[in-house]
């Protein structure tokens, strides 16, 4: 690890100067991700601003009905939190399958966000990765990639990205505040990550310097019906080798509004828009959901060893839907 | 004297260390810190197979703190090693990625990690071969496999059994390279004072670093001091001397400072050794009762370029099962990667995954219940080597083993039983691993103050070896535990055998035991007086290499319950049940664990653990928790062990079989037995990811 400076912001614009000041330096947030890429080598910032002590740690309900999440809640706090937990089940769900207690007692909500992939060529310094290095390769396409994106991706870069709770905020529609030089600003998800495209250390639409001050949840009575599944090799603490994030509202056995999102298939959170579409109006029947993930993944480019996703993909998606009709 | 004290072995006494251990007071390698230490780290080639060109330190040099940089232009020379691994920075060969090539030393850690970055090595690179096939053109027969067995065996014409066996199955099964990853990574702290070398080393035996680290830098034994009094784990990968410690000592004398070397989770998996990947092929035949009449059981593994390390892995079959015509062989290639070595019950493990899989596929082509197989095909001999067994009592496990888990009126067809989404299904293993006994010696001393103190150069890894030998002394002494004091941990001490093998116990214990009846011997001669205290001493030489050749072997039977989700293929152990016949159990608590943390580690081989080599780069690509799983607590729900009531008395003064490998042994093919139960699909390649049975 390398020799930085620490400094403690007092307050959001004073962060943003900063890092104005600083070009190489860095937000600190819980540290759970960032201390790691720093002791691999992978991040080496001259500086570290720490804003845990000035990024709200509130979760407060907004005049439309919706929530307003501060970017200094912790994910642990932000998941026994009782309105996120009865209104946007998706969330408190996707946000304990993610770590373990410990990292999420530590782990913020901004940070969360902005959390970097595991493929395991970015986090070696000893090998290339157009993220990390632009330019010098992306050894996973042909090697090990039984983890990484499905749809999405570029010949560039095949990283999936990490975050739960993402997955579930993009499901949402949930737009995330951010401090910057211009000023304040709103970016929605899905849009605040980016497919890699020839731009892969590029993880999403922010500037330099852009702080997420908050996360605002809108006001969706369908989210009160809603699951988080995610699927992993291991029982607990490991990534999403791929999750849902899905919401769904049925009358008359016909689905009114739904939400979905998968996790551990592309290099952004993934909003299934296409699967959304072609199920908005259809009967609530494991066929439509089957059809409307087809519809979905037709889209996917699997590689030479995750394949497997694809109906990983599509069975997790027909269950968590089936499971949200059937249970009362 | 008296003789009515209680027998303390086959009580569960706590571990008499665990007041120290849960306090912090326990001291392991890396939290020794002389006065003026220094901090080594060390630089990892880069590339799989190569000459090092060129060694640039000059940005390393300028770094605050950094004390020197060494490579192999300017190392002190080593004497010639047996173990080419260790010959650390004395060549400019580089025979596979993550190799030392470089260190660093500096007045911080932190400072020397980074100045380490710095170190510029440029390398004539070679094309390299990384890959274990079983069509390998360089695969080649080695002259014996670990530690000693021969290499191949054959017994009447398997080939004429299998043409004419009514029911042949015949499969093939792989196991991933896996890496040992015991709590306490490997550390060593190397201090040099004038002619003598102390090393604080995480070890699994003392004595053995001791020597070889002797012969390496050209001095007598007794100039080196091993201490390791608590070590974090090991599982056969601290066995023996890793090229950590050899660096360390190298830093530390070319410095004229005491060095640390940790070496990290990261490093670890390219330098402390692991477990070799396996292909197996196994041919049985049977008649259509099930009693076999031919098993063929050929191995293809990996060693290194630069060591020959051949898994015994089919050794286990040549004593399993009756049959006539048997035969076993291991094909080895040596390719550009790191050395395998040691892995919990080596051989074993990954052997008895193959047989036991086909046992089970056996049972099914002959419409047996696979315990009754298992039974059916018992030995009344060593099937080898002719050599009655000292006790087996497989049988025994397997009866006692399916009653308490409920195997009776189990329906065979599988994929029929449903517990909501989940497929559920019920699977058998068989276990074995070998008696083996070490000579040792040990002394016993009678303090003048009515207690006593026992001295052995014996590691307790964190199996509880220092708590039983405190029993064992008690009893031989005929004294209260809470009197005996027992020294370990040290290669100042009566040299010992190392904590290897599942021997550590009995090696040990009978040291122990032939010191205490000295001493009781010379005190009953001085009528009780220890004024001034008195010492005997034993060496269990003579006795060991004279004690009568039978087969002494532990054995076990595993039961395992799983559940495999239906629509993603997550599988998970409900239930894992395990009885054993391991002779006299010293310690019943520590032993638990022993077998429980053996289990565990074979549910984890089954469902998670694989090394994956990156092919272009020639290292293991996953090299940390996040991404090379080991079980977690929500992986491990039930497991449970029990043992059955076994008088061996052709064993050691104790009457007890080695338990620290036998655990992990047949728990993998007892998962993967239940998987096939549960959901008809036979997964012949470890571990069992979900990608394999979604669909």
């Amino acid at each position: 690890m390398r020799p930085f400076v620490y400094r403690r912001a007092t307050d959001a614009r004073a962060a943003v100067a900063a890092l104005e000041e600083q070009p190489n330096a860095m937000y600190l947030g819980g540290g759970t991700n960032l201390v790691d890429l720093m002791r691999l080598g992978v991040a080496s910032p001259e500086a570290l601003v720490d804003v845990t002590r000035i990024a709200p740690d509130t979760v407060e309900e907004t005049p439309d009905g919706g929530l307003l999440i501060g970017a200094g809640v912790r994910n642990s706090d932000l998941a026994a939190h009782p309105t996120v937990r009865r209104r946007y089940p998706m969330l408190a769900e996707a946000v304990l399958s993610g770590a373990s207690g410990q990292i999420r007692n530590m782990a913020t909500v901004g940070g969360n966000l902005l959390q970097r992939t595991r493929c395991s060529y970015f986090q070696d310094v000893s090998k290339p990765c157009n993220k990390r290095r632009p330019g010098s390769g992306c050894p996973a396409v042909e090697g090990d990639h039984r983890n990484l994106a499905i749809i999405g991706h570029s010949p560039a870069c095949v990283a999936t990205h990490p975050s739960d709770m993402a997955v579930a905020l993009a499901a949402l529609g949930a737009g995330v505040r951010v401090e910057g030089r211009r000023g304040a600003h709103r970016v929605a998800m899905p849009g605040l990550h980016r497919l890699p495209g020839d731009e892969p250390d590029r993880d999403t639409v922010l500037d330099p310097g852009d702080l997420i001050t908050a996360v605002e949840l809108p006001a969706l009575p369908a989210a009160a019906r809603s699951r988080y599944r995610k699927v992993r090799d291991r029982a607990s603490f490991a990534f999403a080798v791929v999750s849902v994030a899905a919401a769904l509202e049925v009358a008359d056995g016909t689905v009114r509004d739904c939400r979905i999102a998968f996790g551990g298939i592309a290099h952004v959170p993934w909003r299934a828009e296409l699967a959304e579409e072609a199920l908005r109006g259809a009967p609530a029947t494991a066929a439509e959901f089957a059809r409307a993930a087809d519809t979905e993944l037709a889209r996917a480019r699997p590689l030479r060893e995750n394949g497997f996703k694809v109906p990983l993909a599509r069975n997790v998606l027909v269950r968590t839907l089936t499971e949200l009709v059937e249970t009362p | 004297m008296t003789t009515t004290t209680p027998s303390y072995v086959g009580s569960a006494l706590d571990r008499v260390e665990g007041l120290d251990k849960v306090t912090g007071r326990a001291r392991y390698a890396a939290e020794h810190s002389p006065r003026d230490l220094a901090y080594a780290v060390p630089v990892q080639a880069t590339v799989a197979r190569g000459e090092i060109r060129s060694v640039d330190v000059d940005a390393v040099l300028k770094y605050p703190g950094v004390i020197a940089a060494i490579w192999y232009g300017n190392a002190p020379r080593l004497a010639p090693a047996d173990d080419a691994e260790l010959a650390v920075l004395q060549s400019r060969r580089v025979a596979y990625r993550g190799q030392y090539v470089a260190v660093v030393v500096a007045e911080t850690l932190q400072g020397a990690r980074e100045a380490a970055g710095l170190v510029r090595v440029e390398y004539a690179v070679e094309p390299h071969d990384v890959e274990l096939r079983a069509d390998h053109p360089g695969l080649y027969r080695p002259d014996h496999v670990n530690p000693a067995f021969p290499t191949d065996t054959e017994q009447g014409d398997p080939d004429a059994a299998l043409a004419a066996a009514p029911i042949v199955l015949e499969a093939t099964y792989s196991t991933p390279a896996e890496h040992n990853n015991p709590m306490e990574p490997h550390a060593t702290v190397a201090v040099w004072d004038g002619d003598g070398l102390t090393l604080h080393d995480s070890t699994q035996g003392a004595p053995a670093v001791r020597d070889t680290v002797a012969s390496l830098f050209g001095m007598p034994p007794a100039n080196v001091r091993v201490i390791s009094p608590h070590v974090g784990g090991g599982f056969g990968s601290k066995g023996a001397p890793h090229p950590h410690v050899i660096l360390a000592a190298l830093a530390a004398k070319q410095t004229g400072r005491p060095v640390k070397l940790t070496v990290t989770r990261q490093q670890m998996f390219a330098v402390t050794g692991y477990r070799t990947p396996t292909i197996q092929r196994v041919r049985l035949g049977a008649d259509t009762d099930g009693r076999l009449t031919a098993i063929v059981h050929e191995a293809f593994e990996q060693s290194s370029t630069i060591r020959e390390f051949a898994e015994q892995t089919t050794v286990p079959t040549r004593m399993m099962y009756a049959a006539p015509g048997r035969r076993t062989s291991h094909r080895l290639v040596r390719l550009d990667v790191p050395t395998p070595a040691w892995m919990r019950a080596p051989g074993e493990t990954p052997g008895m995954f193959a047989l036991e899989s086909a046992m089970d596929e056996l049972a099914i082509a002959c419409g047996l219940d696979p315990v009754e197989l298992r039974i059916r095909n018992e030995p009344e001999i060593d099937p080898e080597s002719g050599l009655p067994f000292s006790s087996r009592n497989l049988v025994a496990c397997l009866r006692e083993g399916a009653r308490r888990f409920g195997w009776a009126g189990r329906d065979p067809a599988p994929r029929i039983r449903r517990r909501g989404r989940l497929l559920v299904g019920t699977g058998v293993a068989a276990s074995t691993y070998p008696v083996y006994r070490s000579p040792s010696r040990a002394s016993a001393r009678a303090e003048p103050d009515g207690r006593f103190t026992v001295r052995i150069a014996a590691t307790d890894i964190g199996t509880g070896a220092r708590t039983v030998l405190t029993q064992i002394a008690a009893d031989a002494l005929r004294t209260s535990a809470d009197r005996v004091r027992v020294e370990i941990g040290d290669s100042a001490l009566p040299t010992a055998s190392l904590a290897g093998g599942s021997m550590g116990t009995a090696s040990w214990g009978t040291a122990v035991v032939r010191a205490c009846e000295a001493l009781r011997e010379e005190l009953d001669r001085r009528g009780g007086d220890p004024a001034g205290g008195v010492e005997a001493d034993a060496d269990t030489t003579e006795e060991i290499n004279g004690q009568r050749r039978l087969a002494r072997h532990a054995f076990g039977a595993q039961f395992a319950e799983v559940g495999v989700d239906a629509d993603t293929g997550e599988t998970r152990v409900l239930r894992l049940l395990g009885v054993f016949a391991a002779g006299r159990i010293v310690n019943p608590k520590t032993a638990r664990s022993q077998f429980v943390g053996g289990m565990t580690m074979g549910l984890s081989m089954a469902l998670l653990e694989e090394s994956v080599m990156d092919r272009e780069f020639g290292d293991y690509l996953n090299h940390d928790f996040a991404q090379y799983h080991i079980a977690a607590c929500a992986d491990v729900r039930d497991v449970e062990a029990f043992w059955i009531e076994e008088d061996d008395p052709h064993l050691n003064p104790m009457g007890s079989k080695g338990i620290g490998e036998i655990g992990i042994v047949g728990t993998a093919a007892a998962v993967a037995n239940a998987v096939h139960h549960a959901t008809g699909v036979r997964i012949r390649d470890l571990p069992i990811r979900l990608d394999k049975l979604v669909g």
